[in-house]
């Protein structure tokens, strides 16, 4: 990664013009080519730097629901309990941490009433309480990470 | 890690006013955009519908908050941020707004949210990822927090990830 592969990524997380030659645009604001930067981007792609470029979409705002979700099941469960969360095609990501809540995952859900309905499944499940900690409000700013 | 304004502000809920032809285009790029000169129109032919209709439609999408941001998605730990602590606060009801404001703005914090209380098992109202390139890094920013909320933090802790058990993201299915 040189600098010029930093400032695409520093300057381009956000503001990708709408428009015919949109690689053009951003290129001219860059100093470069509309191909360089086409092969760049193909290049930090590949490496793994970028993991996408395009649009980031608001997940909530496709119409279906989503929720963050809690366990503390005891830590010599852990393993039973987390395949049983995991084998619900509702979690999309499901993270161990430490703390006495050591499990959280997000639920997706299609429809809004779907979440209360897979809380319970899986609380029928694993024989502990899901804390449902939906998001009230959000205070987005929209990180930009510096490379 | 430098922080600017936020692309959208607006709070519609956008959701009723996708029809099919704005789920397929979102099918179609949710992955990412051609890397071809004139991206849109390829989508447009994948599509069968006319570019200026792709680019109308992203437009909307953009404006109403759909899409919050087009351009390019770092991986975050390729770059170097590889502690992640998830911060979360116990402050007074009446002032989490204006305390998730306070922090959402930090620079090393990506997003703060409200979230329910479930007394007595959890106590914390407010949530902050906090992105440092080691723990140290993180716990230090966790204490600059600490002192921006000065007696508005009545309790906090940081869990931080130590294993992925799934990650499958978010898709639309197509």
């Amino acid at each position: 990664m040189d600098a010029i592969d930093r400032a695409i990524i520093n300057n381009l997380q956000g503001g990708f013009p709408l428009s015919e030659r949109p690689y053009a645009e951003a290129a001219a604001s860059l100093g470069l080519d509309e191909d360089e930067l086409i092969r760049r981007l193909e290049i930090l792609l590949a490496q793994g730097t970028l993991t996408r470029f395009g649009p980031l979409y608001h997940a909530e705002r496709l119409g279906g629901a989503l929720t963050l979700a809690a366990m503390k099941p005891p830590p010599d469960d852990f393993e039973r309990v987390a395949r049983i969360v995991n084998g619900f095609p509702e979690v999309a990501h499901n993270y161990a941490r430490e703390h006495e809540f050591n499990m959280w995952f997000v639920l997706a859900t299609e429809w809004p009433e779907r979440i209360g309905e897979v809380i319970s499944e899986i609380e029928k499940a694993t024989g502990y309480a899901v804390y449902n900690m939906p998001k009230l409000e959000e205070f987005f700013v929209g990180l930009r990470f510096e490379a | 890690m430098n922080t600017k304004p936020a692309l959208r502000e607006t709070r519609v809920d956008a959701g009723p006013m996708l029809d099919a032809t704005d789920r397929r285009i979102i099918v179609a790029t949710q992955e990412g955009l051609p890397r071809v000169r004139q991206p849109y129109h390829a989508v447009a032919r994948q599509l069968n519908i006319s570019p200026e209709e792709v680019i109308s439609r992203m437009q909307r999408m953009l404006d109403t908050g759909v899409i919050r941001r087009l351009g390019a998605v770092p991986n975050h730990y390729a770059l170097g941020y590889q502690a992640n602590g998830m911060s979360v606060w116990d402050v007074p009801d009446d002032c989490v707004r204006e305390l998730g404001k306070k922090i959402g703005n930090l620079d090393y914090v990506s997003h703060s949210y409200h979230r329910p209380r479930h007394l007595p098992d959890w106590r914390y109202n407010l949530f902050a990822m906090v992105h440092g390139r080691h723990r140290a890094e993180v716990e230090s920013k966790v204490m600059q927090i600490a002192e921006l909320l000065g007696d508005a933090d009545r309790g906090h802790a940081v869990l931080y990830s130590t294993r992925i058990l799934k990650k499958t993201g978010l898709r639309l299915g197509g």
